[in-house]
């Protein structure tokens, strides 16, 4: 080490102090701003009409947003249908039967791409792949395509989850002659049931707040739906369209939109933290 | 007894739940396989000079990915370096200078900036932060000679691109680093300690070098986050298919130029070169992807479990 003055060092180390504890409290405030921002602007247009009306036409005050609110609940439960059950199996899969064998390690590899891989693409492949050939924008579409969001982040969360339980609990159940998918679903998932929950609701949260692979899929409505092979209301596409009109209502709207899917997902991250925290400890 | 004549639903259980990991395999390849086919009409019109012309014009129907791959990189460019340093601060605040509980509360608030969704940070980006950066922070970059910070301040535009990407990506980099902090032996920071360094020297010359490796993996992977992000770019890039040197200019990535005209592209060639677009975005993420990955099995091997 090269010889330097006490005071010197002792002063670059002070300042990298204050460097760091201003970087956290930056990130925190960043956190606060938005929070506040989405707060402030956003509850004024929740009211009553806004979960029971549908959107005025273009440039007209009042109406709300009914059908967004709940075209986004609908597709996010279809995606779950969809997106969860196949995300267990892959989990179960890849903790209880795959193993450090090639083919497991090629599904943990395409599990992490997916998950790397941009939101909007998946829309683009969606379209390419159902919204063409059916010839419309459907709600089946939007749900498909944030299923196979969900997909990897509900088997890498099995994964992990499973591999926490303790061997003995697998060796104990299958040497009392019960059978592996018996003891996978009935011990297993109970016990690691909390964890799994988790997992599942940190997936719901992700894709409840996405935007872009419904831009494609999804599109969006005034309307209220009467099939699920049509286009569909929800609040993030709706929320691009209002906050770029030049309707002031409009635009009060997409906040009480963000207003609204903010709180939807901070909770259920919140949730899905805690539980794994007290899990943890 | 009668259990022996029980079916077996063991196999099927196995097979099933491999069924759902092909799937998973399935969709990744036909997602290329997508992408490729509905680039082909672009591809055979535009060929290799797709990748380095400026063009956009669907009037004329010609295009050109440059200014998209452009906008792409530059405002990913910006937000690693706005990201990082901000991140490894963070990081060590976390580790070393912050009392426990508070590291968990201020590391809990970080990582809530993570699930904030992207819509959100656009919203924000457009009627907040854009006015800020047009009214206090531009005209102060202004000052800055050279090429990058000219052009009238309009709010959005490039750098406030890179700067809201910073800001999402932020999180991700942070856990990972402090993880990876974490994982430095106490011996060794002791040891240091003990010879009389400072917390600074111990971070620069020990946490940092032990942890080099699975810090630029987290880069990797924040990096790969940051380059197909859509919704908060297209609200506040500005959406313009050139390519200008200051960073105050309005431009467009890849993702923002999907979002916006995907819907409106009536021609055939038009669509074939946005999904084009994304076929250059996809292998983006892929190479990245993959690079992350490979580097971060290699630092594991090294370092040991836990990362």
């Amino acid at each position: 080490m090269r010889e330097r003055s006490l005071a010197r060092r002792k002063l670059t180390d002070l300042l990298v102090r204050i460097i760091s504890v201003l970087a956290a409290l930056f990130g925190l405030f960043i956190l606060g701003w938005i929070l506040y921002v989405i707060m402030a602007r956003g509850v004024g247009a929740i009211n009553w009409a806004f979960f029971t009306e549908l959107p005025a036409p273009p440039g007209m005050m009042g109406g709300g947003l009914a059908n967004a609110i709940v075209g986004t609940l609908l597709i996010t439960v279809l995606a779950s249908l969809i997106g969860i059950p196949l995300g267990l199996l892959t989990g179960v899969y890849l903790a209880e039967f795959g193993g450090q064998s090639r083919l497991a390690e090629a599904i943990r590899f395409c599990s992490n791409l997916l998950m790397g891989t941009p939101s909007i693409i998946v829309g683009v492949f969606v379209y390419g792949l159902i919204v063409v050939p059916l010839g419309d924008f459907s709600a089946w579409a939007g749900a498909v395509a944030l299923a196979i969001i969900m997909l990897p982040v509900v088997a890498r969360t099995t994964e992990e989850m499973l591999n926490l339980v303790p061997d003995s609990l697998r060796e104990a159940a299958l040497g009392l002659g019960t059978p592996r998918w018996k003891t996978t679903l009935q011990i297993l998932f109970r016990a690691a049931g909390s964890g799994l929950v988790t997992g599942i609701l940190l997936a719901v949260a992700r894709v409840s707040g996405e935007t872009a692979p419904l831009l494609f899929t999804s599109l969006n409505s005034p309307f209220w739906f009467e099939t699920l092979n049509e286009p569909i209301g929800n609040l993030t596409v709706t929320i691009f369209n209002y906050a770029m009109s030049p309707y002031a209502d409009w635009q009060a709207k997409a906040w009480g939109a963000s207003l609204l899917i903010t709180l939807g997902v901070l909770s259920a991250t919140l949730l899905a933290r805690t539980t794994l925290w007290l899990r943890r400890k | 007894m009668q259990t022996h004549r029980r079916f077996d639903w063991d196999p099927v259980f196995h097979y099933l739940t491999l069924g759902g990991g092909l799937v998973l395999m399935l969709v990744v390849g036909a997602i290329f396989w997508e992408l490729w086919q509905g680039s082909q009409l672009s591809l055979e019109k535009f060929g290799w000079s797709f990748l380095v012309t400026e063009t956009w014009d669907p009037v004329s129907e010609t295009f050109g990915a440059a200014s998209t791959i452009y906008g792409t990189l530059v405002s990913t460019l910006i937000a690693m370096l706005i990201a990082v340093p901000l991140s490894l601060a963070i990081a060590l605040f976390l580790v070393e200078l912050a009392p426990p509980r508070v590291s968990a509360l201020v590391g809990g608030g970080i990582e809530l900036l993570a699930a904030i969704p992207s819509i959100i940070y656009g919203m924000w980006g457009l009627f907040v932060f854009a006015p800020f950066m047009s009214e206090t922070v531009q005209p102060l970059l202004a000052h800055i000679p050279g090429p990058f910070f000219t052009g009238t301040p309009m709010g959005i535009g490039m750098l406030s691109a890179g700067f809201i990407l910073a800001l999402m990506i932020l999180p991700f980099i942070t856990a990972v680093t402090r993880d990876i902090f974490r994982m430095v032996p106490a011996v060794v920071k002791e040891s240091a300690y003990g010879m009389g360094s400072t917390t600074w020297e111990v971070t620069r010359k020990v946490t940092i070098p032990y942890g080099i490796q699975g810090i630029i993996g987290a880069c990797f992977l924040g990096l790969g986050r940051a380059i197909g992000e859509t919704m908060a770019v297209t609200f506040v890039i500005g959406n313009r298919h050139e390519i200008s040197a200051s960073l105050f200019a309005a431009g467009n990535s890849i993702a923002s130029t999907l979002a916006n005209e995907f819907t409106e592209a009536s021609e055939d060639i038009y669509l074939s070169s946005l999904v084009e677009l994304g076929l250059v975005l996809f292998g983006l993420t892929l190479l990245l992807q993959i690079l992350a990955q490979w580097w971060l099995k290699r630092t594991r091997r090294k370092m040991g479990g836990g990362l």
